[in-house]
């Protein structure tokens, strides 16, 4: 099979995070603050990038602005050629690290939103203050002129603030507002009882969304992740596997996706030991399930499977213990009806948050 | 869009050259759209100093065709970048 060259490329610089998101799509397992790369390796890492054909680069983590050298870093995926948006919470940034952003040449900023009130925002993220900053965050954004995409998770807590936070994007300045369901990976996995939204509610969410496009066409662009459980077919995760793009975790991993961890016979490659493009080209875990050959039926014979690609590797590994099963999400599935069964009931469950917790600092004593 | 109208690229939203897949593409946030030869010379020839009228004439010049042609399809391929916010226009 000859490989496309990707397009997309997260670089996770850091689990680290003043915030404690229920959600947080980090792994379980955080990377350790001494295994994640220097500012040289990173550096080649983008250029290496740019070489293979990304052009887009997604600096995110954890929060990207834990790491002191994140300027550096953008200026060095400027100069590869790299368009360089930055996805972070905003806590971290100070009015002067966002002009040396903007001196290094950043291209967009994404600044996620966990409720449009401190009540809420505050208490999702497990961080007091953080909705005040944010606010202020978002007011120095708007002075430098950043491009703004305001990123609203929602969840069956906050779902009723949507049409707060696309009210706010609008405040802002944003251009764009992406509107995402929580989707079941990594921490949020374990807080599905609190988490997961009802069907009544994933409904009216489609109804806002449809309706404030229609009335805000050319002022704010809506892009919207509706609630995975409660749809009938499953998304085309990372546009397809080893397609699009890839991931690059705070250790050097090189991921299909940011998930692919939680399949356990894959092996990762690290761009420590081996060529980014030798990676995307040949790598196993990429090989694992680019294409369709690895399908398995109903996806074999199914006229969608090139369209949504069998959907999420990492859910049908959650859900049906299988990798390379359908995703349980599709109305195919034969274990669709246990899917459906099993959102009803988490979303009608009641649970207390399980916070992510802060990564390790150095290697704890031996117990 | 008005022939008067004057678009622009805002800031976040600029060409690019793809030297690995030897094509010009519109970088903007989350998208990156491959351009066509067509497409490469409209947003080109955008300064947001020169009306939409002055930039249609100018490509009708260049390749030899009727202006109102190059206004019709320039129109269309400026109104959906505009859609999603990739072009502004100032009057
Ligand atoms: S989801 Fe929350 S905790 Fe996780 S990286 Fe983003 S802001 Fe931090
Ligand atoms: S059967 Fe497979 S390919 Fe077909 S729609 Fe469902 S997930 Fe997609």
């Amino acid at each position: 099979m000859t490989v496309r060259p990707p397009i997309a490329m997260l670089a996770e610089l850091t689990h680290r995070c003043p915030l404690s998101c229920p959600y947080c799509s980090n792994p379980v397992e955080l990377t350790r603050v001494d295994r994640e790369l220097d500012t040289d390796t990173w550096k080649s890492v983008l250029r290496q990038a740019a070489d293979l054909g990304v052009l887009q680069l997604h600096l995110s983590g954890g929060e990207p602005a834990s790491r002191r050298d994140l300027e550096e870093l953008v200026s060095a995926a400027r100069d590869a050629g790299l368009y360089t948006n930055l996805i972070t919470s905003g806590i971290g940034l100070s009015e002067r690290r966002l002009k040396a952003l903007d001196d290094a040449g950043l291209d967009h900023i994404q600044l996620s939103l966990q409720g449009t009130n401190p009540e809420m925002a505050d208490e999702i993220g497990g961080y007091a203050g953080g909705f005040k900053r944010k606010m202020m965050v978002a007011d120095w954004i708007g002075a430098i002129g950043f491009p703004l995409t305001l990123n609203a998770v929602l969840h069956r807590r906050n779902l009723h603030q949507l049409p707060r936070a696309i009210e706010m994007a609008v405040e802002m300045g944003a251009r764009r507002i992406e509107v995402a369901t929580v989707q079941f990976h990594g921490w949020a996995l374990k807080n599905r009882d609190t988490l997961m939204p009802t069907r009544a509610q994933a409904r009216e969410a489609d109804t806002i969304v449809a309706e404030a496009r229609a009335r805000l066409k050319g002022t704010l662009v809506i892009d919207y992740v509706p609630a995975d459980y409660h749809s009938d077919y499953p998304k085309r995760c990372m546009g397809g596997w080893g397609t699009t793009g890839l991931n690059i975790a705070p250790d050097g991993k090189v991921l299909p996706c940011h998930a692919a961890e939680t399949i356990p016979h894959l092996s990762f490659d690290n761009v420590r030991d081996r060529p980014l493009r030798d990676i995307w080209d040949h790598g196993a875990a990429f090989d694992a399930y680019r294409g369709t050959d690895w399908m398995q039926e109903p996806c074999r014979s199914c006229d969608r499977a090139k369209v949504d690609f069998g959907g999420c590797r990492c859910q049908a590994m959650a859900i049906v213990g299988d990798a390379a099963a359908t995703d349980p999400v599709c109305i195919k599935s034969p274990h669709h009806g246990a899917l459906e069964a099993r959102a009803a009931a988490h979303s009608e469950a009641e649970a207390d948050l399980i916070y992510r917790s802060p990564p390790l600092r150095s290697v704890e004593p031996a117990e | 869009m008005e022939g008067g109208a004057i678009p622009y690229l805002p800031r976040g939203v600029r060409l690019h050259h793809d030297r690995v897949r030897e094509a010009w593409v519109l970088l903007a946030p989350e998208r990156a759209i491959m351009l066509d030869a067509v497409g490469h010379a409209i947003l080109s020839e955008i300064d947001g100093e020169r009306s939409f009228s002055e930039i249609t004439e100018a490509l009708a010049v260049t390749y030899n065709a009727p202006a109102e042609d190059i206004a019709k399809d320039s129109a269309g391929f400026l109104g959906a970048l505009r859609e999603r916010r990739f072009l502004e226009v100032r009057s």
